[in-house]
């Protein structure tokens, strides 16, 4: 190849890496983001084309893999249901990473005689590669229910988390240390299979509801180990992309752990704490006033302005489309409808949004916490479906709850509140709440899909 | 390409990550996820430039697992983000 011919693969390297910060600065602008998407796309295309000049001896490994990928990519990027999307970003996020984790293991099997920097490179590609596949696994099953979404302990958790990273440290001291062979390849796969522990139990004992934070961290390791994956094989547009990813997903991290009023240390091991901290926690007083649909009616139908709160229990109830029609009819009753999203409700960043933008809910009625709270004096009805922790006024009034301090959404200052629930259990980590008997509060139990399109049922009739 | 200047790249990089994305509006929470998650696809350059020069069988295995997983990771990552963003988009139509 003549000098000529890299330079140009250089440019398109280049081309690439600009086209990614491109894209990235109009992913934060909600006119410009799509746009924003299709250009770091392109970006990625000409980063294709471009390593296609220089890489592939044999090309019948390669357009196989590119079919078979792009196949599975395609199939299940149109299958895949807008209610699935959090398991969704899970599962693709951890195929990056596995994907950084088998480069790192191929290098150090085809060329064992590599220099010590690129063994480094290896050893952290397939370090955080193979945590953020396996981390990812397991918020995959947690979100796709397949695990359960509690905090999940095991005896010696700790010690066995510790446990894993000592032998993490001198697995990899030896495999820097000495020149690579037989005997050091059992190391090296026993490097790959302790990552592979490592994001299995960093990720286990972490409760549903923070899985926000969870997902938006391990979007960020993805990112540093395409980074790790640059230093292996030297190519600056992997570590230029890499690393924005990671830099984009520590932002988001810092947004739903501040949202969260916790910090990121709180958020990964407060899993060991949930168990005993229950116990703690006072009963709250008094009895929940339970209305039947009916009655929730009448106060709906008086109100003029509603403001709705939506949490995850709208996600697992699939009701999104069902309040949309509801808010729809209250707009046509002469109420003025809004929509309050906490930052952290559901399970992922932003998973309420995208559920309510999929029922076709007008992007100006969606408004967040800090906009909300100030006029919710003036609000006449607030209706809360399925969100508990992020409307709970404990996090304000009760110093010694577990949430104290996280910022909330102040559904009870609302004239009337309108809970709808499944029971009466308490939410993650069990914390009770006192909005459910507060004076103003209703609740309204059963199905959340069931019971709006029975309020639905209740305007038509009428 | 020397160390050095990888290095150099690596922290550039970082802090214009940091520079670029410092406040995004909670709709956009989601699809910035899920477009930056395609972009850690990139690593897809790393699985083609490994895939087909492995030592031995296992080699081409690896690579070629590594481009499959890759390749799933920036088509499916882009699509679905761009599936997402066109329902922002629709709504923001409508009202105008």
């Amino acid at each position: 190849m003549t000098d000529y011919s890299q330079t140009l693969i250089d440019l398109g390297y280049i081309v690439a890496s600009i086209l990614f910060i491109v894209g990235i600065k109009m992913l934060g602008r909600p006119e410009r983001a799509r746009r924003g998407n299709l250009v770091s796309a392109l970006g990625m295309l000409i980063a294709i084309v471009a390593v296609l000049f220089e890489c592939c001896i044999d090309f019948t490994w390669v357009i196989s893999g590119l079919v078979i990928g792009s196949l599975i990519g395609l199939i299940a990027a149109r299958t895949v249901k807008m209610t699935s999307m959090p398991q969704m970003v899970a599962l693709l996020n951890g195929f990056g990473g596995i994907a950084s984790f088998l480069v790192g293991w191929e290098n150090y099997h085809s060329q064992p005689d590599s220099t010590l920097f690129v063994r480094v490179a290896v050893l952290l590609a397939v370090l955080i590669g193979g945590v953020a596949f396996s981390g990812s696994l397991v918020a995959y099953g947690k979100l796709a229910g397949k695990i359960s979404g509690r905090p999940i302990l095991i005896g010696g958790h700790r010690w066995l988390t510790i446990g894993i990273l000592a032998a993490l440290m001198i697995c990899s001291a030896l495999l820097i240390y000495f020149p690579p062979g037989p005997l050091l390849y059992v190391v090296f796969v026993l490097f790959m299979a302790l990552s592979l522990a490592l994001g299995v139990f960093g990720v286990i004992p972490i409760g549903g509801a923070d899985m926000p934070v969870v997902i938006a961290l391990l979007n960020s390791y993805s990112g540093l180990a395409a980074c790790a994956a640059g230093f292996i094989i030297l190519n600056n547009v992997l570590i230029v992309a890499g690393s924005l990813v990671g830099a984009s997903g520590l932002i988001l991290t810092g947004i739903m752990c501040k949202a969260m009023n916790r910090s990121l240390g709180n958020v990964l091991f407060s899993g060991f704490k949930a168990v005993s901290s229950t116990a703690a926690t006072t009963t709250v007083q008094g009895e929940p006033k339970s209305i039947t649909p009916e009655d929730a009616y009448y106060i709906l139908e008086a109100a003029r302005s509603v403001v709705i709160v939506p949490g995850y229990g709208m996600a697992v109830a699939q009701a999104q489309h069902a309040v949309r029609e509801l808010g729809e009819i209250l707009e046509n009753n002469g109420a003025e409808v809004r929509y309050a999203i906490h930052p952290v409700a559901g399970r992922m960043p932003g998973h309420m949004n995208v559920l309510l933008a999929e029922a076709n809910v007008l992007y100006e009625q969606l408004a967040e916490m800090d906009d909300v709270n100030p006029i919710m004096e003036t609000v006449d009805v607030c209706i809360v479906i399925g969100a508990n922790d992020v409307v709970n006024p404990a996090a304000r009034e009760i110093e010694s709850s577990p949430i104290y301090g996280m910022p909330v959404i102040n559904a009870d200052k609302a004239r009337t509140v309108l809970i709808l629930k499944r029971s009466m259990a308490a939410g993650f980590a069990g914390v009770e709440n006192p909005l459910f008997v507060k004076e103003n509060s209703r609740m309204l139990f059963g199905d959340a899909k069931a019971t709006v399109q029975q309020l639905v049922a209740e305007f038509k009739e009428s | 390409m020397s160390i050095g200047l990888l290095i150099f790249v690596f922290v550039l990089a970082i802090f214009l990550g940091v520079e670029l994305i410092s406040k995004v509006p909670s709709q956009l929470h989601t699809p910035l996820m899920s477009g930056t998650n395609a972009i850690s696809g990139i690593t897809i350059v790393g699985a083609l430039t490994a895939t087909g020069t492995g030592a031995d069988l296992l080699g081409n295995i690896l690579g070629t697992a590594a481009l499959i997983f890759a390749t799933v990771n920036v088509v499916g990552g882009y699509l679905v983000t761009n599936r997402m963003l066109a329902m922002f988009k629709l709504r923001g139509k409508e009202k105008k």
